[in-house]
């Protein structure tokens, strides 16, 4: 703390307010935190293990504990599925071009990996794992960056033996020393301050950058907003038809509104030509397949069951799915939340119907 | 309409039709240029009778809370799909280029989520204070209305904002590049308001102390704040120029760490603890570390330096006037103070000239910057150079990477370059120092 204090200061009159705390007088407002309120949200643990809770997890137990809540996102052993993030590999990489940061290779701190495990994980499930779970959890993720053998049990004793191989990687903001003296208004050139002028580097030849489209979206999705707050009662149909849908004609609008809103399922879901299974199955032809319907998947044991039930995936199905999967299928191994909006879980069954044809 | 031989030729660039159809849209054709003289025969626009200036428009309830006119429609946020697995846990970016002035409109102003936006209503609503403090508390929304209440303009700024960038010119558009800033004018407390009724005299010596910040979501993102910037400007604000905040911007009640990175500008803020150590949470250790070329990082990089960026002309504002009078304008700001002047460079860094600032710089606040010029119809390396009441000038991304190689990901507040050619367009390019 004392490295960077004095930098942090800046005024003597900060100064003055830390040394000299003169508070104001209370306005008594709120009131007295309960003991087990506090309980309730004080969750964060500390880099020298405060807060740990007491408890255990083996790396055995973690293995399939992280395969059930965990892999879909981070691999099976935590390598790290599409854009989501790496959690093992990456030695000896920081100095490398495109270094791999993984709570083996960067992070400093394994009391990070329980706070956050336990805090934000598994996604679309936060908060909801045992203590004893997440300790089994952090083992896992030591083992898979080989810092612990299959045999280890992490505990709130042993917690702080184990030695994280960046701890010593960090120094505190050294801008002050490095750049503050050089970016300066004495070293600012204004004529004559270079020869020549080479283009190095263009934008275009990478060629990234997304197309525009929010330009066309847009002006659509205005007047609808419009509508709806000008005619209140002529909303009120739209719920019903979500309460009972029918196998309408096929609304091309719909649909390509409905291709939107799937952005947020195809993190997990492909659809169309060459789709293959990723965390979840492909969905070309679900809207009226049986549940469970891809046959190379492997389903969680509720939707497996449904399928031997004869349970379809008709319109008014997948609205209640889409609307709270966990609701429908409790044990589903979809963590998404649900999409809150009738109009959107209707445009998106439109978007399914178009990748079913 | 003779004169406008600056927009011939063939056009280039793989992105240059999607951008120019926002212009089109808006009626500012490319062929609606040259002198303005140059009209033969009588406008129809002004000769016949139009629908607008006959029959009548909108009653006063046609939009209660009113939404932007339709031709606007491509002033909108934008996401870059492949930065991030899903959406939920995503960014996306302010469209800088098409405004002006420096207040930036909530529906427009960048997101950043973890576990998506809440809808958290604010009878719902509770703020704990706890840790080392005299009293723990909890307040209610309707308490919190009750505190003497400041109002304060800052830029929000992403660490990783113009990150893409490190390695080399990679995105088409100041929205892409510089889009995840904006910059509002909060109404809220003071947090040392807040600390003061929980009283801090458990706390002791407070040079030493920290106040750990969460927030209610599903990610419960959290972030550790050392005890004097938190009795300094820190702010738990629930208004926005004027208006609730938006649900994606934290609603009801957020966090406002002004100059600081904007992952400390905790959302839908639940906790604030005082602690005798930083937590060195995810977003504080895995996250918002910045590692330089020997493999070694930097730590608890809270301020964001001075930073600025031509935003028009730019790839997604072309020149479709040709030659003749030019407004060049951006934005600048800096964490560590106030924007005291602008260098605006046509020659890719060869001669600098004073820009006009649009009113005098505010501390940690974005300052509009003007230079108006007679364009010659020839191509330009446009570049602006911030300067703050520190003396801190803004680094050309060489001087940068000398420092700090291409690997920190965060604070990269590099000159940036915009290859204006002949026909109006831009495009995103680095130039040789």
């Amino acid at each position: 703390m004392s490295k960077f204090l004095p930098k942090l200061i800046a005024s003597t009159a900060l100064i003055a307010s830390l040394a000299t705390p003169s508070f104001a007088e209370k306005l008594g407002l709120g009131r007295v935190a309960l003991p087990d309120e506090i309980a309730a949200w004080n969750h964060d643990i500390g880099p020298q293990g405060q807060g740990l809770p007491m408890g255990s997890g083996s790396v055995e137990d973690g293995e399939m504990i992280f395969s059930e809540n965990c892999a879909s996102c981070h691999g099976e052993f935590a390598e790290g599925v599409d854009n989501w993030p790496k959690l093992a590999g990456g030695d000896g990489t920081l100095a490398d071009k495109d270094p791999l940061k993984t709570v083996g290779s960067y992070w400093p701190y394994l009391s990070t990996v329980y706070d956050y495990v336990r805090r934000s994980m598994p996604f679309g499930a936060a908060q909801t794992m045992s203590d004893d779970d997440v300790y089994a959890i952090t083992a896992y993720i030591l083992y898979s960056n080989y810092l612990v053998d299959d045999d280890f049990v992490l505990t709130n004793e042993n917690f702080m033996d184990v030695e994280m191989p960046n701890a010593d990687g960090f120094i505190i903001d050294d801008r002050p020393e490095t750049e503050l003296t050089i970016f300066t208004e004495a070293n600012a050139c204004y004529e004559n301050c270079k020869e020549t002028v080479e283009v190095t580097k263009r934008a275009a030849v990478l060629d990234v950058t997304p197309q525009e489209e929010g330009a066309e979206a847009e002006p659509e999705a205005a007047p609808v907003e419009q509508a709806a707050a000008d005619a209140p009662v002529e909303a009120a149909p739209v719920e019903e038809a979500v309460a009972a849908p029918v196998m309408a004609a096929f609304d091309a609008d719909l649909a390509a509104q409905g291709e939107t809103v799937f952005k947020k399922c195809k993190a997990c879901h492909q659809v169309g030509e060459g789709a293959k299974n990723k965390v979840g199955p492909i969905l070309n032809g679900v809207v009226g397949a049986p549940v469970a319907h891809i046959e190379d998947f492997k389903y969680s044991k509720d939707l497996t069951t449904a399928h031997d039930e004869g349970v379809v995936w008709d319109e008014a199905h997948l609205a209640e799915f889409l609307a709270k999967p966990k609701g429908v299928y409790k044990k589903t191994k979809m963590s998404f939340a649900g999409l809150k909006k009738d109009d959107d879980i209707n445009a998106v069954i439109e978007y399914l119907k178009s990748v079913s044809q | 309409m003779s004169d406008t031989p600056t927009h011939d030729g063939p056009t280039k660039g793989p992105n240059r039709r999607a951008f120019l159809r926002g212009a089109a849209a808006t009626g500012v054709g490319l062929a609606a240029t040259a002198k303005a003289t140059a009209q033969d025969t009588p406008d129809p626009l002004i000769t016949e009778m139009q629908d607008w200036a006959s029959s009548t428009g909108e009653g006063v309830d046609a939009s209660p809370y009113g939404m932007p006119i339709q031709f606007e429609g491509d002033v909108v946020r934008r996401n870059v799909p492949w930065l991030t697995a899903d959406v939920i846990s995503s960014i996306n970016f302010t469209p800088i280029h098409a405004l002006d002035g420096t207040i930036t409109p909530q529906g427009c102003a960048f997101e950043r989520h973890h576990s998506g936006a809440i809808e958290l209503k604010k009878e719902d609503y509770r703020l704990m204070i706890n840790g080392l403090v005299d009293r723990p508390l909890v307040f209610s929304y309707a308490d919190l209305e009750r505190f003497p209440r400041e109002n304060r303009t800052y830029f929000l700024e992403c660490a990783a904002n113009t990150g893409m960038e490190w390695a080399g010119a990679q995105l088409n558009g100041s929205q892409f590049t510089h889009g995840m800033i904006h910059n509002m004018e909060y109404s809220g407390i003071s947090l040392r308001t807040l600390l003061e009724e929980a009283g801090l005299d458990a706390a002791g010596d407070l040079a030493d102390k920290w106040v750990y910040v969460e927030g209610a979501d599903a990610s419960s993102n959290g972030r550790s704040i050392p005890m004097e910037k938190a009795l300094d400007d820190v702010l738990v604000a629930f208004k926005a120029n004027g208006e609730a905040l938006r649900m994606e911007h934290g609603y009801p009640v957020r966090l406002v760490v002004p100059g600081w990175e904007g992952n400390m500008w905790v959302k839908w803020l639940r906790r604030i603890e005082v602690t005798d150590h930083p937590i060195e949470s995810r977003e504080e250790t895995s996250k918002y570390t910045d590692t330089l070329a020997d493999g070694t990082s930097r730590k608890w990089t809270w301020i964001m330096d001075a930073k600025s960026v031509v935003t028009s002309p730019s790839p997604q504002m072309p020149i479709t006037h040709g030659k003749g009078p030019l407004v060049i304008t951006g934005l600048a700001w800096s964490g560590r103070g106030a924007i005291s002047g602008v260098d605006v460079s046509i020659d890719g860094g060869k001669t600098w000239q004073k820009a006009r600032l649009a009113k005098e710089g505010e501390k940690m606040a974005l300052t509009r910057f003007y230079l108006d010029i007679n364009w010659d119809g020839s191509e330009m390396f446009l570049q602006s150079r911030a300067h703050d009441d520190t003396g801190y000038v803004q680094p050309t991304k060489a001087q940068l990477r000398e420092v700090r190689g291409e690997n920190s990901v965060y604070h990269n507040n590099c000159i940036q370059t915009w290859w204006v050619k002949e026909n109006g367009e831009s495009e995103n390019v680095e130039v040789s120092s």
